[in-house]
This record gives structure tokens, C-alpha cells and sequence, in this order.
């Protein structure tokens, strides 16, 4: 058997540059698959270790009812209930008082609008929330401060600058202090925002701009809330505490006017997003190693009929068929392993390259995968030519020109 | 008695002819004969030596090899057989490129199970007795055609076969070189080892003891060999 192995490896090193070109195939869809995986699985932990900054113990009511027909979230409903929205302070008042259930509530409403300081000027979200928003949803100011109660109290026009915003606007003058045109009005700077890039597909949080919700109501003339995020009052007992605070704001409002959402579920409809995107381009990556199984059959019926003679003299000194077909089974699993191993090389090199632009993770599962297909997608491929050379009549072999 | 053949036929269907390749084929051969084949092209002399060497099953009749009847033999039988028992010389040579000439004349041994040391060892020692001790490591391409002849001669030995059988041993090869040739089968039959030649040259038939003509899938004459030069037992002549 071994002896076997080393006649298909040394017929494999013979023809080097065919070799080379034969196991291309399977090292480009090798290496595309893992690849794509990788970014894929990569995103998800991305977006689950992101959420999970934000605390397993957050909840977010939305308005409207917005989970779909199939208990995901719709997006199509989300929108729709974003433009009509029922939630007042009313409610944040409600969430409030219930201090057995809750431990903090900011609300916010945003709005698109035009921010400028001296020539320069953006569009920017202008987003209208209370003073405990940066703890809450996990947004680090990083020169100056949030504003405090007091000033959302009063009202104040004072605004908080996404990281982006700060940069455009100001270049390397120091923002803190300095008077912005939000519209028409004027608003003091008293804070940058860290820079946070975007977070799961949406804007980034870099190109917003934070101003006191009482501020937001008066200049954008109106009452509603788009978004309370909730923190609850203990991270086991979620479940429990979502569903007091479902019913709490019946009492109020319409079952279809609200929609109390906990990380996990936002967390599995991205996941599940994310895991279709991973899976469709993982499939079409493995056509890709389908074409190069073929290429090596290709090859391989090639090599069979170049080497009849050969085949034949082996049979004549005494190669059971069984052996030659070992022989060429083995020289084209031997190939397609050899293209697995370079494709999956060039698959860690290329995460290792992708990770200063996107998060990607080369998974041990995605290696397996690539490897075991690539094997069986050799042996498949090669069995035809091999069966071939098996059966070939020695006489009719030694006696091929 | 170490082959037997008896009525032995092998036919081929081409379109709507039945081409009688061999046609009642009866033939003894005794251990340590010299036996040449003669015969014009079609005669059938081929065919019987693939019949005769397991490379073909017949289409009817026996053979008897060491009063075996191999033609009840499946393909891996056969195949072992031809391992073990049968040497094959070609016309073409037949040696595996790039590869040098101690693995290709250890090659049957592979084939035999033999632990890769023995193997080195034993082609080594064949190498040597054919004069190519200094050409272990050559490939093909780097041997001529006479060196290249002596490494299969060296393979067909290798397994100490019960029959060799040579197919126009000296069909591809000068007039020295197959001068040379001749001697070394001259020598193996002097080792009292069985050999079946085919040849359409009368020189070269003239090295071996008996001589059967075929034609037209028969055999039509059998005998002492009327050509016969040698005498067994010369003194062995080696080097080019």
C-alpha cells in the first residue's frame, strides 16, 4: 500500500507545472470557500459580541407591531410604524415607576437635519434623548460630557457630536464650547462621541449628533418617541420582566401600538441574515471547487491514456486491477488534498489581510468542510479515470502508441 | 512437464468475421528448453504467446502450467501468476520512463509484496549479473537501446519466473546490440531456464534448440531447430 502511495506521488512530482495547473481549481474554490465563511461567521460574532456590549439585560420598545408573520422582525413594518409613532413620555413616565422591573429607561427620537459651524455644513441624524442615553446604549463620549439632567430639564441647546460629524466639521479645532447651526438654531458643542463605526449594517453611529429631548420636541414640533431602550432590573429573569412591562403598557396602549424587543431576537434575525448571506456565497464558492473536481478528472483521463503503456507493463508484471486503480485513486485524492492544503493557506493568509478592514475568523468547521470535499470531491473525480485504467486489457495497453 | 497446451483457441469477432487467431493450438514444453516461434505476420505467433504467458484468456481450450489448468484462473490469479511465474522480454523494451533502472527492474517485486530493502538488494544483484552494475541509478533515456533490453532482461529475472518469453527480444535493436542479446539468453538457457521466443528472424532463432512455425493460427511444423548454431553450454560472453 505504501508503496502504491509513492508511485502516485512521484507520477504527481513528475509533471509539476500540470500538477500545479490541474489542482488550481481546487485551490481557488477551496480557498474561496473558506474565505467567504470566514467573513461570514466572522460578522456574526461581530454583531453578537457588539449586542452583548450592550448588556444582555436591554430591551427596546419599538412602536407598532413589528414582528412578521414567520416571529422575526419585520423591517418592512418597523418603518411603517416608525412614521406613526404612539409612544409619548407618558409611557417612559410608566416605565419608570416600575422599579421592581426596571432599572433605567432612555427614550429618543430622531430626525434628519443640517448641522454647520462657519463655511462648513452636513446632513446628520439629530437624535432627541434623555441625559442617561451614552450609559445606556453604550455611547462613550470622548471629549467634553453627555448632557446632564438639568439641562435636559431645561431644555437646553446643547448638542453631543458623533465622532465623524466633529471631524468634518471642525477639522483639529477643538469643538467643545464652539456654537453649530442645527437648522436654524443655535446649539453649544459640549461633547465629542468616540469614534464607533457602523454597527450592524445601519448608519454609523459617527454621523449623529445628540440633543435633549425636550430641545428635540419644541424644535421639531412634535411629541412622539420612536425608541425606548430599557435596562431591566436583572439579566436572568429577561423573559419575566418583558412581559410585565408588555402588560404595564397596555394599560395605555393598543397591543398592535408597541413592540417590546429583547436583544436575542434582534440578535437572531441579523444572525439568521447574516447566515443565508454565508451560506448562498459559501455555495456558489463550491461550485467553483466543482469545476476544479472536474478539471482533475479532466487531467486524470489524460494521464490515463498518456500512460497506457504504462498501465499495461504494470499489469503484465502483475498489478492486480484493484492496485491500479488505488494508484490513480490515490494520485488524484493525493492532487486534490495538495490544492485543499494551498487553497486553505491562501484562505489564512487572506483573513489574516481582511481583518484590518472587516472582521473575519477562519472557523475550524469551514476548514473541515473545505478539506473534506475537496478529498471526496478528488476521489469522486478520479474514480471514473481510475475504473478506465483498471480495466484496460494488458495486451491492448502495451500494444497502445 | 512445464506447459501444456491443449487444443487451445482464440478467436476474435471484427464486423461479421470470426478471426481465428489460434485454431486448435496443441503444445508441450518441457523445463529448460529453448523453444523459438516463427511465423509470417498473422500466423498467429503473437497471439499465442499473450495465450501462453496469461496476458489473454483463451476462448477454448487448457493450459497447463506445472500441470495446473490456469485458464480457471480469475484476473487477480492471473495476475499473481504472471508475478510470480511468467518473465516478459519486449520488442519495445517496455521500461518505465524517468525512472531508474534498479526501480524499474525491482518493479515485479513491488507487485510481489517484497519489503523495499530486499527489493533494492535483489535488483542490485540482477543489475550486476547483466553487466549494469555501474548503471543503477540511469533512466531509460539515459541507457542505449541493448542496456535498456538488459535491464528488462534483468526484470524478467527478478522473480526466479518459471517461463520467460520474449517478444522479438532483438526486433529494435542494432546488430551488435542484439549479438549481445542473444548471448544473454544463450546464457539463461545454459541456467537450464525455460524460454519461449518469438522472432521472424532465422539468426536470431538460430539460438534456441526447437523450433515451432505457425501459420494461419496452426502450428505446422515442430521440431529440432534446423538453424541451430549454439550448442548449449558456451561460455558466456559478456560486455558490448
Amino acid at each position: 500500500m505504501k508503496d502504491i502511495f509513492l508511485i502516485a506521488i512521484k507520477a504527481i512530482l513528475t509533471n509539476k507545472v500540470r500538477t500545479f495547473l490541474t489542482t488550481l481549481g481546487i485551490i481557488i474554490g477551496v480557498s474561496s470557500v473558506v474565505l467567504l465563511t470566514s467573513i461570514g461567521t466572522g460578522l456574526s460574532n461581530y454583531v453578537t459580541k457588539e449586542f452583548n456590549n450592550l448588556g444582555a439585560n436591554t430591551l427596546l420598545v419599538f412602536p407598532g407591531d413589528i414582528f412578521g408573520d414567520n416571529g422575526g422582525i419585520s423591517q418592512e413594518r418597523t418603518a411603517s410604524a416608525l412614521a406613526n409613532s404612539k409612544l409619548k413620555m407618558t409611557d417612559v413616565g410608566t416605565l419608570e415607576r416600575m422599579r421592581e422591573d426596571v432599572s433605567e429607561v432612555a427614550p429618543f427620537n430622531l430626525q434628519s437635519d443640517t448641522i454647520s459651524f462657519q463655511q462648513a455644513s452636513k446632513t446628520v441624524t439629530v437624535l432627541g434623548t434623555t441625559h442617561n442615553l451614552d450609559t445606556a446604549f453604550n455611547i462613550p463620549v470622548e471629549r467634553g460630557g453627555f448632557f446632564d439632567e438639568k439641562a435636559e430639564k431645561d431644555g437646553a441647546q446643547v448638542v453631543v457630536l458623533g465622532y465623524e460629524v466633529a471631524t468634518k466639521l471642525f477639522g483639529k479645532v477643538d469643538p467643545i464650547g464652539k456654537t453649530v447651526k442645527l437648522g436654524l438654531q443655535t446649539y453649544t458643542v459640549i461633547g465629542v462621541a468616540k469614534k464607533k463605526g457602523s454597527g450592524f449594517g445601519g448608519p454609523s453611529f459617527d454621523t449623529y449628533v445628540y440633543i435633549p429631548l425636550k430641545a428635540f420636541f419644541k424644535k421639531y414640533d412634535t411629541s412622539s418617541i420612536v425608541r425606548i431602550i430599557v435596562k431591566t432590573k436583572t439579566t436572568e429573569r429577561v423573559a419575566e420582566h418583558t412581559k410585565n412591562i408588555e402588560q404595564e403598557l397596555q394599560k395605555r396602549l393598543k397591543k398592535d401600538e408597541f413592540s417590546v424587543v429583547n436583544q436575542s431576537e434582534i440578535l437572531d434575525t441579523i444572525n439568521q441574515i447574516l447566515g443565508i448571506i454565508t451560506a448562498a456565497l459559501g455555495g456558489i464558492a463550491g461550485i467553483s471547487l466543482l469545476v476544479g473536481g472536474i478539471g482533475i478528472m479532466n487531467i486524470m483521463l489524460v494521464s490515463v491514456t498518456e500512460r497506457t503503456r504504462e498501465i499495461g507493463l504494470r499489469k503484465a508484471l502483475g498489478a492486480t486491477p484493484n492496485l491500479i486503480m488505488f494508484q490513480f485513486l490515490i494520485e488524484a485524492a493525493v492532487l486534490s488534498v495538495i490544492g485543499g492544503g494551498i487553497g486553505l493557506t491562501i484562505a489564512f493568509l487572506g483573513t489574516l489581510a481582511l481583518q484590518s478592514f472587516i472582521p473575519a475568523e477562519v472557523t475550524p468547521s469551514a476548514v473541515g468542510l473545505a478539506l473534506g470535499v475537496s478529498t471526496v470531491v478528488g476521489l469522486i473525480f478520479g474514480a471514473a479515470p481510475a475504473r478506465r485504467a483498471a480495466n484496460l486489457s494488458p495486451i491492448e495497453a502495451l500494444r497502445y502508441e | 512437464m512445464i506447459l501444456e497446451l491443449e487444443n487451445v483457441s482464440k478467436h476474435y469477432q471484427m464486423g461479421d468475421t470470426i478471426i481465428r487467431a489460434l485454431d486448435g493450438v496443441n503444445l508441450k514444453v518441457n523445463a529448460g528448453e529453448f523453444v523459438a516461434i516463427m511465423g509470417h505476420s498473422g500466423s498467429g505467433k503473437s497471439t499465442f504467446l499473450q495465450v501462453a504467458s496469461m496476458l489473454a484468456q483463451p476462448s477454448s481450450g487448457k493450459i497447463l502450467l506445472r500441470e495446473k489448468d490456469v485458464t480457471l484462473y480469475n484476473e487477480v490469479e492471473r495476475a499473481r501468476l504472471r508475478n510470480k511465474e511468467i518473465g516478459f522480454v519486449f520488442q519495445q523494451f517496455n521500461l518505465l520512463p524517468r525512472t531508474s533502472a534498479l526501480d524499474n527492474v525491482a518493479l515485479p517485486l513491488v507487485y510481489a509484496k517484497i519489503p523495499e530493502n530486499e527489493r533494492r538488494e535483489r535488483a542490485k544483484k540482477m543489475l550486476e549479473k547483466v553487466g549494469l552494475g555501474d548503471r543503477l541509478q540511469n533512466t531509460p533515456a539515459q541507457l542505449s537501446g541493448g542496456q535498456q533490453q538488459r535491464v528488462a532482461i534483468a526484470r524478467a529475472l527478478i522473480n526466479d519466473p518459471t517461463i520467460i518469453f520474449a517478444d522479438e527480444p532483438t526486433g529494435n535493436l542494432d546488430t551488435k546490440s542484439g549479438e549481445d542479446i542473444k548471448r544473454f539468453l544463450q546464457e539463461l538457457h545454459n541456467e537450464n531456464r525455460t524460454i519461449i521466443m518469438v522472432t521472424h528472424e532465422e539468426d536470431v532463432a538460430a539460438i534456441a534448440q526447437r523450433l515451432v512455425v505457425f501459420r494461419d493460427g496452426k502450428v505446422v511444423s515442430d521440431g529440432k531447430n534446423k538453424y541451430a548454431k549454439y550448442k548449449k553450454n558456451l561460455p558466456m560472453q559478456t560486455g558490448e
